[in-house]
Parts: structure tokens; C-alpha cells; sequence
């Protein structure tokens, strides 16, 4: 009888294509979506160098030894001039030596995750192994704590080499362990020095964005649901058309949104020191413009999907996987160059780097003009593109 | 003047004619049947009605005006097969909402409402969740959520598919009220003892096609059918029917088609008593409208 049953759930899944993608072909993919973003084939060791300026105040030859093997060093991408081709960076022009005040610039506004100055009199201590002399200053994001101690690191390894390479080696017998690095350094985090508890702002951001997108999902698939009941025709067949139909569940599912996003930072703001209220207007612009892209995307899954179990395929695959692309469990900044440009195609990203803009970078209401910017775009191409499917339920 | 008339409406789904040629008119406070088997075009037609299937030839006027797709039709309630209603919300919540999107605001939304769970028998009810309904209460706020704005005309396609006797006579109650204030209604239906005791008309589709329309003596007469039909069954087995007969079940009855029961019966008898054959049982019947639609489309109608 057990036997029967077995068989009989067998079969049942061999007639049902989409319980069969959902069971066999989901996983797979997610497991290949994960591997790609976290790194499988050590591809991601070749790609995601610790992008760093480098700020030669000394400029002596000693100094220009040292920027030399850092920039010969392969776990570090050195920036001594122009920045790269980013968005908005905020340096000193093409070919010219980059200032301290630019440097520091650059990782304030997420463009870089860290900068290293070597103040003026470092060739003093540089393979001193005395303590002697300024020490180099590392002005890290701490979102991205990582990328500071990655340098601080590679840094004594530079440091031995140019020494090494100038003849300079000259090691003591005795001394302290810090008196004894090649050469000292202090690490100064640029931003959320004074916050108790910094990364909650980039988790708070993060777990919104992903929920409010499955939620959105949910909320699309009342359409679903309306079909099934009959409501769905009989609003249809009164004076609201089509458009009028998905402009209200649209709207809902944005009020929606913002109301959950609202009440996550506000538990953020009592329990975990979340300063929300210091953030207030950029908090609402990228709450209602985020809401507004996941609610059309949440549209964009109900009108592609037939039936809930569909609906629900669809939104665990693509929520999870542009999720995980879009940096809400894992760093964007922390990925290679190429997935952080492959990211962008996901609304999410943007949403987040607002939030992050808001919460982390402290920026002016004007700096969020790109990411609201994307999400206008991409709630456009939602609402057209469900527009476009709905078309099933209209006058055959 | 016809409230509703459809001429050689089309419709097709791939190679599946829905709709092939239908005509019918439906005249003002008529509660016109329409009477199919399963398949043969009634919702595509309810839904060309209601606008919501566009026609791939033919049209649908509306007191005497042909509608287009896509046009808010406010003077036209549609009720359909299933309980389309909001199953979390109340029953005065869902006859708002229907009310509304159908143009009804203010006062009148509200006296129309209250209006409506009264008709119902559902006002201790208005607070009710729609899911904790029984299936009669349901089809009772189905029915109301398509008449609230007070359409002149109202669609119903098997309004009472599914429900108990008790609720069906309650459902029927309904819609004589509303024929009473002037409605007129198109009402689609399997069940036969339903179209006949209930319809002023009745038009019968078969493969998208009005094979026959008319009261039920007419489509007696439509079919051949017309006249009392009278069966014999016999004491013995008779090896052939007397003239004016017909042989049935291998011999063991006969049958005859008379008009008049007191002129034509008596001689019928005395024919059988020349025949020498005896008479166990005898019955005289009017032709239903079970055997009308036998005759017309050679099949029964299931539900």
C-alpha cells in the first residue's frame, strides 16, 4: 500500500513540468548563481583585487620604492593618480598625483573600500624595525573592515621589499613586536566612527530590500487568486479596465512595501541603535522608490505566472538569486569588478547602494539622483512589461 | 423593442467554434433561458456580452445600440458561475466594492447596500467574513453583487450551480423580484425542470448555434413534437401495432401521439379491444422539454 503511494506521487511528478524544474533544474541553478557570485573555481581570487589609493606625500625615492611594490604586489590594485572610470569620484584630475583630502574622498563616497597615505619623512621609517619616523595612515570603509587589514598586511611585505631592494635591510636584535614591522601603520575608519553598532545600517538595507521583493511577489499573486475566485472578470467586466486594475494592486503593494520597510528600521532604530532619525528624508525618498520598483517587479512575476505554485518558483529563484547578485547577503564591494557591474542589472543593487548612501556614506539628498534615477527606470519597465502580460486576462 | 439582441455572433478559439452564426433577441422584462449542453457557447456568449470576448464577427446591441469592447456597460449586470467575491472580506464590504466599481457612491451606495442584505436575508450577516458563508448564502451575495447598481439588464450564468434545493427556490424568489421591478434577464442553465418551470423563453444552443427559441409549446411544435403522447403497456406481447400505433419495447407497448384526450383516447382503446391485445397500464404525457432537446441536438443533457 506504501508502494502504491510511492508510485503513485512518482507519477504524479513526472506529468507535472513545472514541480520538476522546481525540483531538479531551482536548485541547480541557484547552486550555480551562488557558486558564480561567492567565488567557485578560484575565479574570484584572480578578479577581486583590494582596489587601494595610494597618496605619496614623501615623494622620495625610497617612498616611490614602496608605491612601486605595492603596485607590483598581485593582491592589490593601486590607484596613484586618476581614478578609475567610476561614477562621481571626486578626485584630482587625470594624471595628477592624488591628494589626501581626494584619497579620503574616494572611500567616503564607497568609490574605493580603502586609501594608504605615506606622509612626508616616511622613508625614515620604512625598514626602520625601530619604530622610528611618521607612520602610514590607512583610511578604510568599515563596511568593509577586510580591505584595511588586507593592505595593513600587504603593506610589511612592500615595505620588506623596497627595502630589501634599496639594501636596506637591517634587522635588530630585539625590540618590541610593533617597533620591529617594516613599517608602522595606523588604520583611521572614515566613516561610522561614532556609531555603536555601524553594520546594522548595511543589514537593515539588505534584508528589507529582499523581503519587500518576495512580499511584492505575494501581493502580485492576488491576481493569481482573483483569477481563480472569478473576481478578477467580474472587476473587469465593470468600468475598471486593465490599467486601473494593476494601478491599484501596484499602489497596494507599494503602501505595503513602505510600511514594512518602515516598521524594520524602526525596530532597527530601537533595538539596534539604527539612526533613522537622522536620516529621515534620504530614509523616505529610497523607501518609497524602492517599494515602487518591487511592486512592479512583484507585478512583473504575477502576470508571467499562471498559477501560485508558478508564482512561487519564480519569485524564490529571482528574489533569492538577484539578491545575492545585488549584495543584500553578501558585499557587493566584495565582488569582483565584473559581477558589481553584472549586479547593476538588478533593481535591488541600486536600492541598497541608496540605503547605504543614506546610512553609511552620510551623502546629500542630491547624491541619491542616480540610484532613484534607476529605480524610476526599472518601476517603468516593470509596469510595462506586467502591462504587457496582463494582456491574457483582456477580451480574448 | 429587444433590450438585447446578438446576430450571427463568431467566435472562435483556435480551431474550437465557441460561437458560429448565434442570433437571439431578448425583449424587455423577459427571463429568457439558455439552455445547452456543456460546450456549446453559453459563458463565450454571457462573456461577448459582458464585453469581455471580443467577436470575431456579428454583434451585440444593446437596447438597440451596438457596444464595443472595452466600454464600461453600467445599464448591464453580470453574475457569473462562480462565487466571484472577496472571501476575506464581509458581505457589506464586498457589496461596496461590487457597488462602486459599478458607479454607485454616497448615499445611494449605502441605501443600495442595506438594500441588498435585506434581498439577500443576509443583513444579520453584514459583518460576516464572505469565507465563513454557506454555499447558498454565497450564490445569494453572488446574485447581489451583480444587480446592486440596479442594471436594466442582468446576465446570469448558472446561478444556481451547486446549491441545495431550498437556496435554488430562494435564488428563483430573487430573480422574480427583480423581473417584477422591470429586469430583464438572460439566464443561462443545464437544468432542464429549471428552464422549463421557470423561463418565459427559452433558447437552445448546440456547437455555438440557436437551434430553436420560443415558449415550450412552440418548441414542442418546433421539434415534432407536438400533441399528448400516449403509451400503452400490454398484457401480452403484440406481434405488430394496430393502425394508428407504434411498436415499443420489442412489443410489450405501444404508443400513439393524439391531441384530443377526451375525443381520441376511447377509440384508441377500442382499437386495442378489436386487436384482441389487453392493457396493463396506460399514461398520457405532454412532450417535456427533456424530449425537446433530445430531439434537437440527439443528446441528453448532463450536468
Amino acid at each position: 500500500m506504501i508502494g502504491l503511494l510511492i508510485r503513485n506521487s512518482w507519477a504524479q511528478l513526472r506529468r507535472d513540468r513545472a514541480a520538476q524544474v522546481l525540483a531538479f533544474a531551482v536548485p541547480i541553478a541557484f547552486f550555480s548563481i551562488f557558486a558564480i557570485i561567492f567565488g567557485a573555481g578560484g575565479r574570484v581570487q584572480n578578479t577581486s583585487r583590494v582596489a587601494v589609493a595610494v597618496v605619496d606625500e614623501a615623494g622620495t625615492a625610497k617612498s616611490r620604492a614602496l608605491v612601486a611594490a605595492l603596485q607590483a604586489d598581485s593582491g592589490l590594485k593601486v590607484i596613484t593618480s586618476a581614478p578609475p572610470a567610476r561614477r562621481g569620484v571626486a578626485a584630482a584630475t587625470p594624471d595628477t598625483a592624488l591628494t589626501r583630502a581626494a584619497a579620503e574622498q574616494m572611500v567616503k563616497t564607497g568609490n574605493l573600500p580603502v586609501a594608504l597615505v605615506l606622509p612626508a619623512g616616511i622613508e625614515s621609517a620604512i625598514g626602520s624595525f625601530n619604530g622610528a619616523g611618521p607612520r602610514a595612515l590607512i583610511l578604510y570603509d568599515p563596511s568593509d573592515p577586510v580591505a584595511g587589514r588586507v593592505v595593513g598586511g600587504l603593506l610589511q611585505r612592500a615595505a620588506l621589499r623596497a627595502s630589501a631592494a634599496g639594501g636596506l635591510m637591517g634587522l635588530p636584535a630585539g625590540g618590541d613586536a610593533d617597533a620591529m614591522l617594516p613599517l608602522r601603520f595606523e588604520q583611521r575608519a572614515v566613516l561610522g566612527e561614532k556609531r555603536e553598532s555601524p553594520m546594522v545600517a548595511f543589514y537593515a538595507a539588505g534584508i528589507a530590500v529582499m523581503f519587500i521583493m518576495f512580499s511584492a511577489a505575494g501581493a502580485g499573486g492576488a491576481l493569481i487568486e482573483e483569477t481563480d475566485s472569478g473576481t478578477l472578470e467580474r472587476v473587469l467586466t465593470s468600468g475598471l479596465g486593465m490599467n486601473g486594475l494593476l494601478l491599484g494592486k501596484w499602489l497596494y503593494a507599494t503602501s505595503l512595501g513602505c510600511a514594512q520597510i518602515t516598521i524594520m528600521f524602526v525596530w532597527g532604530m530601537l533595538v539596534f541603535k539604527l539612526p533613522l532619525l537622522q536620516h529621515l528624508p534620504g530614509f523616505a525618498i529610497m523607501t518609497v522608490f524602492t517599494a515602487a520598483a518591487a511592486s512592479a517587479f512583484g507585478l512583473v512575476l504575477a502576470t508571467l505566472s499562471r498559477t501560485r505554485q508558478q508564482l512561487a518558483g519564480f519569485a524564490n529563484l529571482l528574489v533569492l538569486s538577484l539578491n545575492a547578485l545585488g549584495g543584500s547577503m553578501f558585499p557587493r564591494f566584495l565582488m569582483s569588478d565584473t559581477l558589481q557591474r553584472i549586479s547593476l542589472v538588478g533593481f535591488n543593487s541600486w536600492a541598497l547602494e541608496g540605503y547605504l548612501k543614506v546610512f553609511w556614506r552620510e551623502a546629500p539628498l542630491a547624491a541619491l539622483a542616480p540610484q532613484v534615477g534607476a529605480l524610476v527606470g526599472f518601476t517603468m519597465l516593470f509596469l510595462m512589461l506586467a502591462r504587457r502580460l496582463a494582456r491574457r486576462w483582456e477580451a480574448a | 423593442m429587444a433590450v438585447l439582441e446578438i446576430r450571427d455572433a463568431r467566435k472562435s478559439f483556435g480551431a474550437n467554434r465557441a460561437l458560429d452564426g448565434l442570433s437571439l433577441a431578448l425583449r424587455e422584462g423577459e427571463l429568457l433561458g439558455l439552455l445547452g449542453p456543456n460546450g456549446a457557447g453559453k459563458t463565450t456568449l454571457i462573456r461577448a456580452i459582458s464585453g469581455r470576448v471580443k467577436l470575431d464577427g456579428g454583434s451585440v446591441s444593446l437596447y438597440g445600440r451596438v457596444v464595443e469592447i472595452g466600454h464600461a456597460r453600467t445599464d448591464l449586470g453580470v453574475v457569473p458561475q462562480e462565487n466571484a467575491l472577496y472571501p476575506l472580506l464581509t458581505a457589506r464590504e464586498n457589496l461596496e466594492t461590487f457597488g462602486k466599481l459599478n458607479g454607485l457612491d454616497g448615499k445611494r451606495l449605502r441605501e443600495r447596500t442595506a438594500w441588498a442584505l435585506e434581498w439577500t436575508g443576509l443583513a444579520d450577516r453584514a459583518k460576516s467574513e464572505v469565507r465563513s458563508f454557506s454555499g447558498g448564502m454565497k450564490r445569494r451575495l453572488n446574485l447581489a453583487c451583480g444587480v446592486l447598481h440596479e442594471p436594466k439588464l442582468v446576465l446570469l450564468d448558472e446561478p444556481t450551480v451547486g446549491v441545495d434545493p431550498q437556496s435554488r427556490e430562494a435564488i428563483y424568489d430573487m430573480l422574480a423580484a427583480l423581473r417584477t421591478a422591470g429586469t430583464s434577464l438572460l439566464l443561462t442553465t443545464h437544468y432542464l425542470e429549471e428552464a422549463e418551470a421557470r423561463c418565459e423563453r427559452i433558447v437552445i444552443i448546440d456547437r455555438g448555434r440557436a437551434i430553436a427559441a420560443g415558449t415550450l409549446p412552440e418548441l414542442v411544435t418546433h421539434a415534432g413534437l407536438a400533441g399528448r403522447r400516449v403509451r400503452l403497456s400490454l398484457d401480452r406481447p403484440a406481434a405488430s401495432a394496430p393502425a394508428g400505433f407504434a411498436l415499443a419495447e420489442e412489443g410489450n407497448a405501444l404508443t400513439a401521439t393524439i391531441t384530443d384526450v377526451a375525443h381520441e383516447l376511447p377509440g384508441l382503446l377500442s382499437r386495442l379491444q378489436g386487436a384482441g391485445l389487453g392493457v396493463r397500464d396506460l399514461e398520457v404525457r405532454t412532450a417535456s422539454l427533456q424530449s425537446v432537446f433530445l430531439e434537437l441536438t440527439g443528446k441528453e443533457l448532463r450536468e
